[in-house]
């Protein structure tokens, strides 16, 4: 689509200049996940994506359904998927611990596929002390699994997506793991 | 009334409805009874039919859809019956076989000789929820739930019954998936 996230991006980028530290809009993420068929989300907030859940949840188009617990978003999103729907699972690294039984179990076996965009906190051990193991683990959890993924950043987010859309066309999970300050955080 | 007997019950009023099956003796139970294309059978992921039930539900609201629980897979998302309060669709009804044991891996007792499963659902937004003892309750407490706007409730209380010959779901994952979103189509 002309005029759309792509070119705002750039436009964006040619204002802030991009020797700054890059911050992609949850708007322009939005519009770009929507734009690629997503039209399901589910998941448990983080502060790093509180933008992106907050666009979500105002608009109608991209309903957002807020879990009790990670797996129950994962359920909710496989549910989804059954009944037709493609399904993008929100949450933060935190929660991949009572994720892996639900991935293993069922997504991985069953090929059911998300898209989980999964916020990093605990990246460089620099973070609260709760963050800061599964910070340092979070991508080897995800490689024991065998559950593919990505760490976004300025060049790669949108070859990552496309990535992630190849391996959910072959009925698998693909996470987007997401550093602090990639997404404007509105809060 | 033994587990097996409210599966007799039930599985002849089923029409087309998708129908979410707990991993252990209910989707076993269930499979072996009357295999149904449009049966979810869950093989792992203890605890998540119901929220799997609930993201297909919301999905086709215009299609009524069943999960098939048992007391210790809602005990262990209890949280996910509020999610099914709070997002609230009409088109589901929730029926639990309520043996009061793991049943498949000995009959460990969980929680609900203790706790009324209904009265969580009550509490946290069902629209309709029974709770029925003998077998002869079943059919009308069906009929008259999957007739009314969900989301709804059925406890049914079972004494533990499951044969360990019972054999395994024999579809691989893969074509449980495959043919349960070919049903729903």
């Amino acid at each position: 689509m002309k005029g759309g996230p792509a070119s705002c991006l750039k436009k964006y980028r040619i204002i802030r200049g991009i020797s700054k530290p890059f911050m992609l809009s949850s708007k322009i993420f939005s519009e770009l996940i929507s734009n690629k068929g997503f039209n399901f989300y589910a998941g448990v907030p983080c502060s790093l994506l509180s933008g992106l859940i907050r666009i979500l949840d105002d608009d109608p188009q991209t309903p957002y359904y807020p879990a009790v617990r990670e797996d129950a978003a994962v359920g909710l999103c496989a549910g989804a998927y059954l009944a037709g729907k493609r399904p993008v699972l929100l949450m933060q690294n935190s929660g991949l611990g009572y994720c892996l039984n639900a991935f293993t179990s069922l997504n991985l076996i069953y090929r059911i596929p998300a898209l989980v965009v999964m916020s990093w906190r605990g990246e460089g051990g620099k973070d609260a002390p709760e963050h800061i193991i599964m910070g340092e683990i979070n991508q080897k959890l995800l490689q024991t699994i065998g559950m593919e993924y990505s760490v976004i950043s300025a060049d790669n987010y949108e070859a990552s997506l496309d990535k992630a859309l190849q391996k959910i066309n072959d009925g698998l999970p693909y996470t987007l793991l997401v550093g602090k300050g990639f997404f404007d955080e509105g809060h | 009334m033994k587990g097996t007997d409210a599966f007799k019950e039930i599985i002849p009023l089923l029409t087309d409805e998708p129908v979410i099956h707990a991993n252990g003796f209910i989707c076993r139970e269930s499979f072996n009874l009357k295999d149904r294309e449009g049966n979810f059978y869950m093989i792992g992921s203890m605890g998540l039919a119901s929220s799997i039930g609930l993201g297909v539900a919301l999905s086709r609201p215009d299609q009524k859809t069943i999960i098939m629980d048992g007391d210790g897979n809602v005990l262990m998302s209890m949280g996910t019956l509020a999610m099914i309060g709070a997002a609230a669709p009409r088109n589901l009804l929730h029926i639990v076989i309520d043996n009061e044991v793991y049943e498949s891996t000995g009959r460990q007792g969980t929680l609900s000789n203790s706790v009324a499963l209904e009265e969580v659902a009550k509490s946290v937004g069902y629209t309709h929820t029974k709770r029925v003892t003998e077998k002869e309750q079943i059919k009308p407490a069906f009929q008259e739930l999957i007739g009314r706007e969900g989301p709804s409730f059925l406890l049914i209380k079972v004494e533990p019954s499951f044969d360990k010959a019972t054999g395994r779901v024999h579809h691989t994952p893969e074509e449980i998936t495959s043919r349960f979103m070919k049903s729903l189509r």
